[in-house]
C-alpha cells in the first residue's frame, strides 16, 4: 500500500529518500542487534546457572510475586499495542491520534517502573538483596539464592534501566511532536523510537517466564 | 574519464582547506576529517602504550626484578595490554584508513550517518581519557583480561574504571560498525556491484559484523564485574555459587574475534596494495572476499581455545580445538592467493609494498605457532608462556601494524596530497622490520622453555634471549619514530602527489588527493571489475613519485 | 534497488495490531497457566514456557516492528543477531553439559 506523507528532509550524504529512509531502518536494527547480544550475554549466564542449580532457583523464584510480573506483562504488551498506533498515525500524518498514544505508551512505562519499584522495595524490607544482610529460608539454599537475586537484580535492573531511557526518548520525541519540530515531519524518528520500545518489551516477554514462572 | 590535476601554486578546494578553526574540526561531519582527528588520538595512545612496553623491556633486561615492584610490574603490562588493545589495534585501521576509504571506495559522499561517526570519536576520546585517568590514578593490575574473582573481589587498583573506560570505547567502536555495515549496503555507487567492491571493503565489511555482534557482549560481561565490584552482587564468584569459567566464557566470545577485528582490516589493506605494487588482478577475487566472512564467522566459533586449561569440559576443549584449526583454512586461503597475485606480477618495491612482504612473513609465522596452541596436549605446555606473547604479537603487530603502516604510507599522497620520501620510508620499514623480529623471535623460544608471561623475576640462563629481546624492541622504538617524523615532515615538503600517483584502480584514485568536502564532483559509475590493472598499463610511467602526477585517460 | 523516487510506507491495518495484541495476551494467559500445571514436568514445563515466549516475540517482530512487511536486509539484520546467540548458548551450554561426562575430582 502506498502512503501520503509529509514531505521528507532529504540529508547530503543520500540519493534519495528511499535510500535514506532504510539505511535508517537497518542501520537500527543493526543496533537492536547489539542489544540483543547485550542481553545475551545476561541470558546465557543466567540459563548456565539455571541448569546447575534448578532446584535452588526453583526455591529462591518463590519469593517474587506472580501477579505482580504478571500485571507487568500485561502493561509492557500494552504499551507496545499503543507504540504501534502511534506509528501508525505517524504514518498517516495524523498528529493528535499520533501525540495521544505516545503519551499512553509513556504513562504504560512508568506504571511498569513504579511497580517494579515496589517489588525492588519488598525485596529490600524482606531482606532478598545480596551482601552482608541478605537472609533465606530455608538455609541450605542461601548461597545460591544469592547468585538468583544477584540475577534477578542485574537482567530486571538492565532492563528497568531501558525502560527508563525509553520514557525520556519518547518524552523528546512528544515535545518535539508538539512544536512541531522540522526533525519529526515524517515518520521515521517515530518508526526507529517504535522499534526499540518493542525490543525492549520483547526482553520482557523472556524475562517474565525465565524468573517467575520456573517449574520445579 | 579526464581528471583535473593540481598545478603548482595552484590552490584548489579540498576537504583539509574548507575550515581551518578548531571548531571546523571538532564539530565536523566530514569523514575524512573525523578519520584525521582518529590518526591524530590513536597515534597518542600508540605512543603512550610503546613507552609502556620500553619500561617492560628495560624492566626484563636484568633476571632480578630490581626496575619495578612487583605490584608496579603488572600494572604495567597490564595497563600496556589495555591501551594497545582498546585504544589502539582495534579501532586503528577502521577508525582511520576504513573512516577515510569507506565512503570514497563505495563512492559515497559521506558514511550513512556523519554524525554517529563523530560522536564515535567522542565516546573513544571519552573512554581512552577515563582508561588514562585511571592509569595515573594508580593503573590496573589484572591484566587486560580482567579475570574474576581477582578483579571483581580481590584487586585494589582502578579496575572500575578501566573498565567503564573500555565499556565506552566499546560504543565507540559499535557506533563504527553499524555506519560501515549500512554505508556498504546501502550507498554503494551505481554499477559498483557486490562483487566489484574492493577487498578492502570487504574486510571491513566482515570487521564490522564481529563488531556489532561481538562487543556488546565483552560489553555487558565487564559491566557484571563491575557490579559485581561496586553492588556486591555475586555473578561470577565462586562464593556464591558463581563460576568465574563463565566469565572466561563470556570475555573470549567477544575478545578472540577482537583479534580478527584487528587483523582483517589490515588484510585489506594489503589486498590493496598487494594489487597495485603487482600490476596484476588479487588471485582468486572471490576466494579472498569470502574469506573475509568465513574468518568473521568461524573466528566467533573458536573462543574456547584460550581456555583449555581452566577446567572447561574436555570435550568442549575437542571442539574448540577442531574450531580453531577450521579458521586456519580462510587465512591460509588469503596468504596463499596474495603470494599468487605477485607471482609474474611487475613487482615494484616501494614502501607500502615492503610492509606487505613483512606481513606476509611475520603472518604466516604468527598463523603456524597458533596451530601449536590450537592443538590441546602442546598448549597444556605452552599455555600463558612467552610462546603466546610471541604468537599474539606476531598476529597483532606483525599483522596489523604492519598492514596499517603499508596503508598508512600507500594512501598518505591521497589524505595529505603529499608524498612521503620513498628512500627513509624504505629504510623506516626495514628497521622495523628487523626490530620486530629481535624482540619476539627470542620470545617463542623463551615460551618454549617454560618462561611464564607476566613475571619479571627470571633465572639468569634466559638472561641472553631477554636481552637480545629487549634490543630488539629499542630497535622497533626508532623503527616507529621514524615514520613519525618523516610523514610530519612530507606535510609541508612533500612533493605534490596528484590524484593518482600510484596509478591505482579504485574510485579513491579518481577524485583529487586531498579529496574535495563531499568526494566527488559528480556520483561515479562503476563499469569495471576491480583491480582491472591489465587496462590500465599506461599507467606505469605515471608513477614516478618525485613530481606532480601527468593526466590521465 | 534504490532508485525509485517516491518513498514508500507500508502501513499496517489496525486491526492487525489489535489481533497480534489479543494474540500476545492469550499467550501470556497460556504461560502463567501451563506453569501451575499438576505434577512434575520440569522439562516439558520449560519447553512449553520457551516456546510459547518465541512465538510472542516473532509476532512482535514480524507485525509490530513490521518485519514481515520490511526488505530481505531488515530479514537478515532481525535474525543475525538472534542466530549469533544461539551459537552463544549452544557452545557455552556445551561445556557445562559435558563436563560430568569424564568423572575428575574437583569437578561439580
Amino acid at each position: 500500500m502506498v502512503q501520503e506523507q509529509a514531505p521528507q528532509k532529504l540529508s547530503i550524504q543520500f540519493e534519495d529518500l528511499h535510500q535514506q529512509n532504510e539505511s535508517y531502518i537497518v542501520g537500527m536494527w543493526t543496533f537492536l542487534v547489539t542489544e540483543i547480544m547485550f542481553f545475551g550475554a545476561v541470558f546465557a549466564t543466567y540459563l548456565v546457572y539455571r541448569v546447575v542449580n534448578q532446584e535452588a532457583f526453583w526455591q529462591a523464584h518463590r519469593h517474587l510475586s506472580v501477579p505482580l510480573g504478571f500485571f507487568n506483562t500485561c502493561v509492557l504488551l500494552t504499551s507496545s499495542l499503543t507504540m504501534a498506533l502511534t506509528v501508525h498515525y505517524s504514518q498517516h500524518g495524523l498528529r493528535k491520534q499520533q501525540l495521544l498514544f505516545l503519551l499512553a505508551t509513556m504513562a504504560l512505562a512508568m506504571t511498569f517502573l513504579v511497580v517494579k519499584g515496589f517489588e525492588y522495595h519488598h525485596k529490600f524490607v524482606e531482606g532478598l538483596v545480596p551482601g552482608p544482610n541478605f537472609h533465606f529460608e530455608p538455609a541450605e539454599y542461601t548461597r545460591v539464592a544469592q547468585l538468583f537475586f544477584s540475577l534477578y537484580f542485574a537482567m530486571t535492573g538492565l532492563h528497568a534501566l531501558h525502560v527508563a531511557i525509553g520514557v525520556l526518548v519518547m518524552g523528546v520525541l512528544a515535545v518535539l511532536i508538539a512544536i512541531r519540530h522540522p526533525s519529526v515531519q515524517d515518520f521515521i524518528p517515530v518508526e526507529l523510537v517504535g522499534l526499540y520500545w518493542h525490543f525492549v518489551d520483547i526482553v520482557w516477554i523472556f524475562l517474565f517466564p525465565l524468573l517467575y514462572l520456573i517449574p520445579r | 574519464m579526464s581528471v583535473t590535476v593540481a598545478r603548482p601554486g595552484e590552490v584548489r578546494h579540498n576537504y583539509l582547506n574548507a575550515g581551518d578553526t578548531v571548531r571546523s574540526w571538532l564539530l565536523t561531519t566530514d569523514h575524512k576529517r573525523i578519520a584525521v582527528l582518529y590518526l591524530v588520538s590513536v597515534t597518542f595512545f600508540f605512543m603512550i602504550g610503546g613507552l609502556l612496553a620500553a619500561l617492560i623491556r628495560l624492566e626484563l633486561l636484568t633476571p632480578q626484578g630490581d626496575l619495578l615492584t612487583s605490584e608496579n610490574y603488572n600494572r604495567v603490562f597490564t595497563m600496556h595490554g589495555v591501551v594497545m588493545i582498546f585504544l589502539f589495534l582495534i579501532p586503528v585501521i577502521p577508525a582511520v584508513l576504513g573512516n577515510f576509504l569507506v565512503p570514497l571506495m563505495v563512492g559515497a559522499r559521506d558514511l550513512a550517518f556523519p554524525r554517529l561517526n563523530l560522536a564515535s570519536w567522542y565516546l573513544y576520546m571519552a573512554g581512552g581519557l577515563i582508561a588514562t585517568w585511571a592509569m595515573v590514578t594508580g593503573g590496573v593490575d589484572t591484566g587486560w583480561t580482567f579475570y574474576p574473582p581477582y578483579s571483581s573481589s580481590y584487586s585494589t587498583s582502578q579496575v572500575t574504571l578501566t573498565i567503564i573506560g573500555a565499556f565506552i570505547i566499546g560504543f565507540s567502536s559499535i557506533a563504527t560498525g553499524i555506519n560501515f555495515i549500512v554505508t556498504v549496503h546501502k550507498m554503494r555507487a551505481p554499477g559498483l556491484t557486490w562483487f566489484r567492491l574492493p577487498l578492502f571493503i570487504w574486510a571491513h565489511y566482515a570487521t564490522s559484523v564481529i563488531i556489532v555482534l561481538g562487543t556488546p557482549v565483552v560489553a555487558i560481561t565487564l559491566l557484571l564485574v563491575v557490579v559485581e565490584r561496586v553492588f556486591r552482587l555475586g555473578i561470577f564468584d565462586p562464593a556464591l555459587g558463581g563460576d568465574p569459567i563463565l566469565f572466561q566464557h563470556l570475555f573470549w566470545f567477544y575478545s578472540h574475534p577482537a583479534v580478527y577485528i584487528m587483523i582483517l582490516p589490515a588484510m585489506g589493506v594489503i589486498s590493496e596494495v598487494v594489487a597495485c605494487f603487482s600490476r596484476k588482478r588479487v588471485f582468486g577475487y572471490h576466494f579472498v572476499a569470502f574469506s573475509s566472512v568465513a574468518i568473521a564467522v568461524i573466528g566467533f566459533l573458536v573462543w574456547g581455545h584460550h581456555m583449555f586449561t581452566t577446567g572447561q569440559s574436555v570435550y568442549a576443549g575437542m571442539a574448540f580445538s577442531l574450531l580453531s584449526f577450521l579458521v586456519a583454512v580462510p587465512s591460509a586461503v588469503k596468504v596463499f592467493n596474495w603470494t599468487a597475485t605477485m607471482y609474474k606480477g611487475t613487482i615494484d618495491l616501494r614502501a607500502p609494498m615492503l610492509y606487505v612482504m613483512g606481513f606476509l612473513g611475520l603472518f604466516v609465522i604468527g598463523g603456524l605457532t597458533g596451530l601449536f596452541l590450537a592443538a590441546l596436549a602442546t598448549d597444556v605446555h605452552l599455555q600463558d608462556t612467552y610462546f603466546v606473547v610471541a604468537h599474539f604479537h606476531y598476529i597483532m603487530v606483525g599483522g596489523t601494524i604492519f598492514g596499517y603502516l603499508a596503508g598508512l604510507h600507500f594512501w598518505w599522497p591521497k589524505m595529505t596530497g603529499r608524498m612521503y620520501p620513498e628512500g627513509i620510508a624504505k629504510l623506516a620499514a626495514l628497521i622495523i622490520f628487523a626490530g620486530f623480529n629481535f624482540t619476539f623471535l627470542p620470545q617463542f623460544v623463551l615460551g618454549y622453555l617454560g618462561m611464564p608471561r607476566r613475571y619479571h623475576w627470571y633465572p639468569e640462563e634466559w638472561q641472553m634471549l631477554h636481552v637480545m629481546s629487549s634490543a630488539g624492541a629499542f630497535l622497533l622504538g626508532i623503527g616507529y619514530l621514524l615514520p613519525m617524523l618523516y610523514l610530519l615532515w612530507s606535510l609541508r615538503n612533500g612533493a605534490l602527489a596528484g590524484p593518482n600517483p600510484w596509478g591505482a584502480t579504485g574510485l579513491e584514485w579518481k577524485t583529487d588527493s586531498p579529496p574535495i568536502t563531499h568526494n566527488f564532483e559528480e556520483t561515479p559509475i562503476v563499469t569495471e571489475e576491480p583491480y582491472a590493472y591489465e587496462n590500465h598499463h599506461e599507467h606505469e610511467e605515471v608513477a614516478s613519485g618525485t613530481g606532480a602526477s601527468t593526466t590521465e585517460t | 534497488m534504490s532508485n525509485e523516487q517516491q518513498s514508500h510506507v507500508h502501513s499496517v491495518p489496525i486491526r492487525v495490531y489489535l489481533l497480534v495484541y489479543v494474540a500476545l495476551l492469550v499467550l501470556l494467559v497460556l504461560t502463567v497457566g501451563a506453569a501451575y500445571l499438576p505434577g512434575h514436568h520440569t522439562t516439558l514445563n520449560n519447553v512449553i514456557a520457551l516456546t510459547i515466549a518465541v512465538v510472542k516475540a516473532v509476532l512482535v517482530i514480524l507485525y509490530f516492528m513490521h518485519v514481515r512487511y520490511s526488505t530481505r536486509l531488515t530479514w537478515l539484520w532481525a535474525s543475525a543477531g538472534f542466530f549469533w546467540l544461539v551459537i552463544m548458548f549452544i557452545l557455552t551450554l556445551g561445556d557445562y553439559f559435558t563436563r560430568h561426562w569424564v568423572p575428575v575430582q574437583g569437578w561439580q
